[in-house]
């Protein structure tokens, strides 16, 4: 015979000041434990969705980042009759010879400066990226000073807007295109003519080189056709793999300060769901001690206890998903510790984290609820009869 | 003084139930004051930088030098006392999580500009002596257990290949605001090496850093830099090291933002907390509160009751919260120095720390002091807890 759960329903709304207060303090909690798996899913994203995995990305060697990289064009065209990359649709080989320069801008509304990774692009760069889509305007012509900018740039940094012109290395560059790189690292790029950006910064070199593999299953082979090369020192990368070495530090910085965050708040919302559930045994002793005199055993109490704690914990949970929900309309543009370059990245909720921040409110719930649930289902009955 | 003893004795009825309350203060302040200290270590940088030293860089952005020829021309502009140089090197030390901060300098100028690093008058005649000599600070020696004379290497990833060095001093900051994980060698070995490997790339510093003789006329000497250089293949943006250091840090202003609003969170938790604690203790008490009333104790004694015994609590665990700080502080920089190189407690955090737990107590103690004080006798004399 159970003890009805509308038992356990009524007793929390019976103490509804108390109840809210709980719930809440855990609806905290849950907020901040779903908001960091939203940012770190959210750097994920863009990460994993800013490289291809049939892409390849030659970078010099030792050279964590494409800015630090540097190619000389001889090595380049090297690396060009050694990649055998696939053919584009005008059957030429899909390989982009590209540089990137880091410059400052200013963003709109605040002038706060940011630096902005701008982009020397080949005729292939734009294949070669299937996640980026031109959205409005044309792409920029080959030999002139016209640049094409990513669709967070263009709404969040002084003359980054279509028809606007922007000011750097000694030339006025006008925005031709606005392109939609969707939730991917390049919504924050600039591109240009790779001809063009070389003599303008004075940087005769090319800082890493993209290309799709012929044959997906074929990496192996050619990275060790590339690095084993005596004549180069260059590092071979799948896309992949190199977005995620790029975001190593902000995704551990994020792993620590979710991890520590999460440990001491729940730490603080069990002791709250505790407090809540042992007041709630010794308000209740008197009905603990009739329902045990009218049949009910040990464990139904018990039982019955823990589905309080867990509904609190559950409500909590809902309450804090609810709230970190209204997350994902936020972006959050921080500046990449280990490539010194603005990055842009949003709260993202996904089902995996809705599952996780629910069975976290729920233990703690759990472990709020059960040392109280096990004092009132040890209680005497005689005794638990007496106290008034 | 009847009353102190009272709320002493009611605080201690729910042993239990208080001693719950003060842990979660304990570990809310705790935290707390973490979470504060986490931010002031994120301003250490641009504490410790002053007003009266330059930074010019390339006006495109940092990853782009200037020539050192310069210097000289910089020397040149009125009100300028020193000028020194130095490239961010980037090397990795054995693996890329090894993180430390490595400059190559000019070691005479960039020493006379910085009177903070201490180094003992032997150790910096060997350093400039020795071509390939390097300075360490105290805090970096001691994690990889550096001793002077010792060789180390460095992979270069801005500027290619393997790099000795030998260790031929250890600095040590001035006050506790100098930043001692930091690792300086000498510019003219680099400069040696690239004009041997990429000759296209010697004869550059990263950067300027100059010391004027007066903090008055910082911004004039700035402009007076920047119109030098204007027009020239590399101009030029001078700020003073403050600015150059904020300008850092506006670009992750969002963690901090983050960081700070957490913090914020942290005490809204824990007065849900106490605010919990308290409503059932007042509600427990209120045939108490309506004898108390109607042997005509006032409505501003029962208040004070409740406040007090809210107070009493919440300062108990905020004075532990405040102990237990500065040794977590100091397990937790040690573990992180290398996201926060300079990692100390500040009074402020502490005074910040008191604030909090005073108004959370006083917040707590609100809603239930104002039902008993309003609820009728009779009520309060039949209402079961």
């Amino acid at each position: 015979m159970k003890i009805p759960f509308s038992y356990s329903m009524r007793n929390l709304w019976t103490r509804r000041l108390t109840t809210i207060l709980t719930a809440s303090g855990m609806a905290l909690v849950v907020f901040v434990f779903a908001s960091i798996l939203m940012l770190a899913e959210g750097l994920q994203k863009t990460l994993v969705q800013s490289g291809s995995f049939d892409n390849v990305v030659v970078t010099r060697k030792a050279s964590s980042s494409e800015v630090q990289s540097g190619i000389e064009r001889q090595p380049a065209s090297i690396v060009e009759t050694l990649s055998e990359s696939a053919l584009g649709t005008d059957g030429r080989p899909m390989l982009a010879k590209e540089i990137v320069v880091l410059i400052n801008l200013l963003k709109r509304g605040t002038s706060k400066p940011a630096q902005v990774v701008i982009r020397g692009i080949g005729g292939h760069s734009l294949p070669l990226r299937p996640q980026v889509k031109l959205a409005e305007g044309r792409m920029p012509r080959p030999g002139s000073s016209e640049i094409i900018t990513g669709q967070s740039i263009a709404k969040r940094f002084k003359g980054g807007g279509i028809g606007e012109t922007l000011r750097f290395a000694m030339r006025d560059w006008t925005v031709v295109g606005v392109f939609d790189a969707g939730n991917t690292s390049f919504a924050s790029e600039i591109w240009g003519d790779a001809d063009q950006m070389m003599p303008a910064f004075r940087r005769p070199v090319y800082s890493s080189i993209i290309f799709k593999l012929r044959d997906p299953s074929g990496f192996e082979k050619v990275r060790a056709r590339i690095e084993d090369d005596p004549r180069l020192t260059l590092e071979v990368r799948r896309e992949t793999r190199y977005y995620a070495d790029q975001s190593e530090m902000m995704a551990k910085f994020l792993r620590i300060l979710g991890m520590s965050l999460t440990a001491i708040f729940s730490l603080g919302a069990i002791i709250g769901a505790m407090i809540t559930m042992y007041a709630a045994v010794a308000n209740r002793t008197g009905e603990i001690g009739t329902l045990r005199s009218m049949g009910f055993q040990r464990k139904n109490i018990l039982v019955a206890f823990l589905m309080e704690s867990l509904l609190l914990g559950f409500i909590g949970g809902c309450a804090g998903l609810f709230c970190a929900s209204f997350l994902q309309l936020f972006t959050i543009s921080t500046i990449n510790f280990q490539t010194f370059s603005e990055l842009a990245f949003s709260f993202t909720l996904s089902f995996g984290i809705v599952c996780k921040a629910i069975a976290f409110s729920l233990i703690m719930g759990i472990s709020g609820g059960a040392l109280p649930a096990f004092r009132a289902a040890r209680l005497n009955i005689v005794d638990a009869l007496r106290t008034v | 003084m009847q009353i102190i003893k009272l709320i002493f004795k009611n605080s201690f009825r729910h042993k239990l139930r208080t001693f719950l309350t003060i842990l979660g203060i304990t570990i809310a302040i705790l935290s707390f004051g973490l979470l504060r200290t986490v931010i002031s270590a994120w301003y250490a940088g641009v504490n410790a930088s002053s007003a009266s030293r330059l930074v010019t860089r390339n006006a495109i952005s940092l990853v782009f030098p200037l020539p050192i020829s310069y210097k000289d021309k910089i020397r040149q502009i009125p009100g300028v006392k020193t000028v020194s140089y130095g490239n961010w090197f980037g090397g990795v030390y054995i693996d890329e999580k090894n993180f430390f901060p490595n400059f190559a300098i000019d070691p005479e100028t960039y020493l006379e500009l910085y009177p903070e690093i201490v180094i003992p008058p032997d150790q910096q005649a060997a350093f400039i002596r020795d071509r390939r000599g390097f300075v360490a600070g105290s805090k970096l020696a001691a994690k990889y257990g550096w001793k002077i004379g010792d060789a180390i290497t460095l992979r270069g990833t801005i500027f290619p290949g393997e790099w000795e060095f030998v260790l031929r001093a250890i600095y040590k900051g001035r006050d506790k605001t100098v930043d001692e994980t930091q690792f300086f060698f000498r510019w003219d070995y680099l400069n040696e090496r690239l004009q041997k490997t990429t000759s296209n790339r010697a004869w550059q510093a990263g950067f300027y850093m100059i010391g004027v003789t007066n903090p008055d006329i910082a911004a004039d000497v700035a402009a007076g830099v920047d119109k030098t250089f204007k027009n020239s293949l590399a101009e030029t943006l001078t700020e003073t090291e403050k600015a150059f250091q904020m300008s850092f840090l506006s670009m992750s202003e969002a963690i901090v933002i983050a960081i700070e609003l957490v913090s914020l969170v942290v005490i809204i938790i824990i007065l849900a907390v106490v605010a919990n604690t308290m409503a059932m203790t007042a509600r427990e008490r209120f045939v108490e509160y309506a004898v108390f009333k109607t042997l005509g104790f006032g409505k501003w004694h029962i208040t004070g009751l409740i406040l007090g015994e809210s107070l009493f609590i919440t300062m108990t665990g905020c004075a532990l919260g405040i102990v237990l700080t500065f040794p977590a502080a100091k397990i937790f920089g040690n573990e992180m120095s290398t996201f926060f190189p300079v990692f100390n407690v500040t009074i402020e955090t502490v005074y910040l720390d008191a604030a909090a737990a005073v108004m959370v107590g006083a917040v707590s103690a609100i809603i239930p002091a104002w039902r008993a004080v309003n609820i009728r006798i009779a009520d309060g004399l039949r209402s079961i807890g």
